[in-house]
């Protein structure tokens, strides 16, 4: 018999327990349906983003996980109990970064986790939230002064103020600048890397690229694809597109098969240049597009 | 940096509400000193106001020979409680829950008696706070008796009590108004000031328009006008009140039936969120 060493799981979590469950979620607004039996799983540990054009049901989702919406059909379990009728201990579990104000504008930094402090069973010292997101010097300024980044971190260290072993993250970087988005990637690192579960909801690819283990697509209030970044629509991605210029004219052939192609089309003229000839493959962001359905899927097969 | 953000098993029950209720009176207190239009409009107010009217109408007396000053002193020490508990409530709730923060009290799992505990608290103190400088004024500056004796002091304290519990209630209850937060700001203000012209805050109460008295007898500025002019009057001027007495049976009922309708709509619509999906 051989044992094998493994990682810490995260704390608080069991074995083989993941941190969402969803089946067939369902919520209908006005007779129409958001969420049309959305599956969903998250395991304990992982950074998992949501990703999906707007009004495609993420926020709804989210809203649902976290307990303050409710359903109208499906089973959600969310580090073991049902959102919906789950207390104040499994509150103190979760964190939220949540795009409102987080506290009144009129407090200084300080004074505003000191207060938010007084709500949590085990909360995180100030001055080392202060470190964490790198908010020393304002610590004495009032919110209604921070940067719009430096709001987003008050609102970080206040979302993990208490430790928890979840963090929603709902669209964490819209509005924000290239550098203030790269150091609040940074502090999302740090939080998957201390062992946190993190769900995000982004409508940013690259944002998704860069920090998600699994990314899961959602569109028509369905959960159409889930995989790590780079191995999304991994069926779409086996076709290429092969282009090139015959008599002037573009030609184009989407294909499972390139090399073939390749051949063909280097037989025809073994000794000639091929114009314009370019072998691509999707990326990240037309396999996105393909799966929300925002452009057909084509067949194989001659365009134009 | 990634050491300090990490999640902890060893989780103990969340503070209880009522530690949650006094950290967030201490917190209403400091945000409500520190936004100017709260200070202004519902701190400040009824001292301005007694120091404008008292000086320009200080030689007129109202029925039973009482000067303007003692007159006017009952009606805006009313008022200010109202200021301070229904305006103030009203317009902060609907400001907090606009901005998002009641939205993130609700994801803190924080008891909503917590909450309502902790705006009491902070009308209860910015109220004797108002009350403690406005008496001085009317004493030293316009020569205002105070109350004659623990009898008076004793209604004082019931009148008040039941009127800041009303205003507090009926705030926590107008700001669930549809419409933004500016919306709100708009309605209780201008409910507020119509009330205290009907309800005999600057004219004696016996002089306004039949209707208007009737209009005034729904809302409770009248009945606590009605009660702070019971503590601040001399006993004889009770004659000139509408039912020739100060009645305070009836305005300790119509105030506790305020309390009552206040906390069932309390109950029925209060939301953390802007809107409910």
């Amino acid at each position: 018999m051989t044992t094998t060493e493994t990682a810490p799981l995260p704390l608080g979590t069991g074995e083989h327990q993941p941190a969402v469950t969803v089946r067939g979620l369902v919520k209908r607004y006005g007779g129409r349906a958001v969420l049309d039996g959305l599956d969903l799983e998250v395991r304990a540990g992982e950074c998992f983003a949501l990703l999906g054009p707007n009004g495609a049901g993420k926020t709804t989702t989210v809203e649902i996980l976290e307990g303050v919406r409710r359903r109208d059909a499906g089973d959600v379990r969310v580090l073991g109990q049902d959102p919906a009728v789950a207390g104040r201990r499994w509150r103190d579990r979760i964190g939220v970064v949540s795009q409102g104000e987080a506290a009144g504008q009129e407090l200084t930094v300080r004074e505003a986790l000191d207060h938010f402090a007084g709500y949590h069973a085990v909360p995180q010292p100030t001055d080392e939230l202060l470190a964490a997101v790198d908010l020393e010097e304002s610590a004495r300024t009032r919110v209604v002064r921070l940067s719009g980044g430096q709001r987003r971190r008050l609102a970080v260290a206040l979302g993990v103020q208490g430790r928890p072993e979840l963090v929603f993250l709902d669209e964490p970087t819209t509005g924000m600048d290239p550098v203030a988005r790269r150091q609040f990637w940074e502090l999302i690192r740090g939080l998957r890397a201390g062992g946190t579960t993190v769900l995000l909801t982004t409508h940013y690819l690259d944002e998704a690229a860069t920090l998600a283990d699994r990314v899961g697509v959602v569109s028509g209030g369905r959960l159409v694809e889930v995989a790590p970044p780079d191995e999304l629509g991994a069926a779409l991605r086996g076709t290429a597109t092969v282009t090139w210029t015959e008599h002037g004219r573009r030609r184009q052939v989407r294909t499972g098969a390139p090399s073939a192609v390749l051949r063909d089309l280097l037989a025809a003229d073994p000794h000639g240049e091929v114009a314009g000839l370019t072998v691509t493959r999707p990326g990240l962001e037309d396999v996105y597009l393909q799966l929300v359905g925002a452009v057909p899927t084509d067949s194989e097969g001659e365009l134009r | 940096m990634t050491a300090v953000l990490t999640p902890t098993t060893h989780r103990p029950a969340p503070p209880s509400a009522a530690r949650i209720a006094l950290s967030r009176v201490r917190l209403e207190l400091r945000l409500f000193f520190r936004e100017r239009q709260q200070v202004v409009f519902s701190f400040a107010y009824p001292v301005v106001m007694l120091l404008i009217f008292a000086s320009i109408m200080g030689d007129e007396e109202r029925p039973g020979q009482v000067p303007f000053a003692q007159y006017f002193l009952a009606g805006i020490v009313a008022t200010g409680i109202m200021l301070t508990s229904f305006q103030a409530v009203g317009t902060s709730i609907a400001a907090q829950r606009e901005a998002g923060q009641l939205e993130r009290l609700q994801l803190l799992g924080t008891p909503p008696v917590a909450y309502f505990a902790g705006k009491a608290g902070q009308v209860l103190v910015t109220a004797a706070a108002q009350v403690a400088l406005l008496l001085p004024v009317a004493r030293y500056v316009y020569d205002v008796p105070m109350p004659v004796d623990v009898g008076h002091w004793l209604t004082f304290l019931w009148v008040a009590g039941l009127s800041a519990l009303a205003g507090t209630v009926l705030g926590v209850a107008v700001s669930a108004l549809p419409g933004n937060a500016t919306a709100t700001t708009t309605a209780v203000s201008a409910l507020a000031i119509v009330l205290q012209f009907f309800s005999g805050v600057f004219f004696g109460f016996l002089e306004l328009p039949g209707w208007m008295q009737q209009m005034a007898s729904f809302f409770p500025l009248k009945w606590m006008t009605q009660g702070m002019r019971s503590v601040f009057l001399p006993d004889q001027a009770g004659a000139f009140e509408i039912a020739g007495g100060w009645e305070h049976g009836k305005t300790a009922l119509v105030l506790a039936a305020w309390v009552i309708i206040g906390v069932v709509i309390c109950v029925r619509t209060f939301r953390w969120r802007r809107s409910e999906g």
